[in-house]
């Protein structure tokens, strides 16, 4: 068997242009690459959740996309919603909303959960419009696809790719091994 | 004593490794069409050997090599899937994850060109998850046999096509 040079590595390390919850210097940062259109995504974000509530302040998670457009329609206008929201500084409440409403993800919902965060809605819907962040959403996948992610969604701990299962207690744990 | 005798065969086998000529084939890719690997001689050509269509999770691993074909495209290179699926499988399977490249069927005789390049499993009658790239002289520049149950993404393939580039990219 030949090289496959460092597999599983994340290779963009975490930094300004990421979106992340939680402390700079938490022992413990948790990068998820994810879909908002992607079932196992959605059952994820609740599992996230209860991770970084056991974990407090020692985690700092951190989700970058990786929209399969081919298998999900609708997941790269979605994930460029959240990148507007973000510059609106609201990715975090974007992101939750499309996970709560993965059922409903054509644009006119996109910029209703814009307008329902309070955000300016038209600007969310010229950004989808222009593609303002489509270049920002592959470099996110692109990053993704070099650090080894096969799916989504794919974790890292520190780093590493999580190649275990990722409910709660697994996650937890190994996030916990990682903080020690 | 002969699952051992196969186990020792196989791992002094082994997946063909960097230098060594890929073997020619020629399979279906579907209903009446058939794929040879000396029709992409001057370009490389990436060979994902999986062992089943329809693996159940989202974002499996033709539909990730799907998402980048663009990549692959970057640096001429094609990507061809193999499994001892039928061609009906995989044209459904295409069809139902709208995938852009070729599966073949590694079918009849079953797993034959899989046992060529040395990733067949004789006990479970599949391929393993195992990954060639070929330079456009027709020699395998880069192979990984991922564990059976993971999907080795393509961060591996990329950089064997990086690899590839100074010398080998027409």
């Amino acid at each position: 068997m030949s090289r496959k040079g460092a597999t599983g590595v994340l290779v963009l390390p975490v930094g300004e242009r990421d979106h992340t919850q939680g402390l700079v210097d938490a022992p413990v940062t948790l990068v998820e690459y994810g879909d908002f259109e992607c079932p196992y995504c959605r059952q994820a974000f609740p599992i996230v959740k209860e991770v970084q509530s056991r974990l407090g302040a020692r985690l700092r998670f951190v989700f970058r996309n990786f929209p399969l457009t081919e298998q999900h329609h609708h997941a790269q206008h979605a994930a460029e919603a959240a990148e507007a929201a973000g510059a609106q500084g609201a990715f975090w409440q974007m992101h939750d909303r499309l996970f709560e409403r993965q059922f409903a993800l054509e644009d006119e919902n996109l910029i209703e959960y814009a307008q329902e965060l309070g955000l300016d809605a038209g600007r969310v819907a010229g950004a989808l419009a222009a593609h303002t962040y489509k270049a920002r959403v592959r470099e996110d996948f692109m990053s993704g696809v070099r650090s080894g992610v096969n799916g989504t969604p794919t974790f890292f701990i520190n780093g590493v790719r999580h190649d275990e299962a990722w409910d709660v207690e697994t996650l937890t744990k190994r996030a916990e091994s990682s903080a020690s | 004593m002969t699952n051992t005798t196969t186990r020792v065969t196989q791992s002094t086998r082994g997946p063909l490794t960097p230098g060594v000529p890929a073997p020619d084939f020629t399979l279906p890719s579907g209903p009446g069409q058939t794929v040879s690997l000396r029709a992409f001689r001057g370009r490389p050509v990436i060979l994902a050997f999986y062992p089943a269509d329809w693996s159940p999770v989202c974002g499996d691993q033709m539909a990730l090599y799907n998402e980048i074909l663009s990549e692959f495209q970057r640096y001429g290179a094609e990507i061809l899937g193999i499994s001892v699926d039928g061609v009906w499988c995989h044209r459904a399977f295409a069809q139902n994850r709208n995938l852009h490249f070729s599966l073949l069927a590694d079918f009849e005789p079953k797993g034959a060109v899989a046992r060529a390049y040395g990733v067949y499993r004789d006990a479970d009658g599949i391929t393993e998850r195992a990954l060639f790239v070929i330079d456009g002289d027709g020699v395998v520049r880069w192979s990984y046999v991922s564990p059976i149950d993971v999907n080795p993404g393509a961060d591996g393939i990329l950089q064997a096509l990086d690899d590839l580039a100074p010398s080998g990219a027409r």
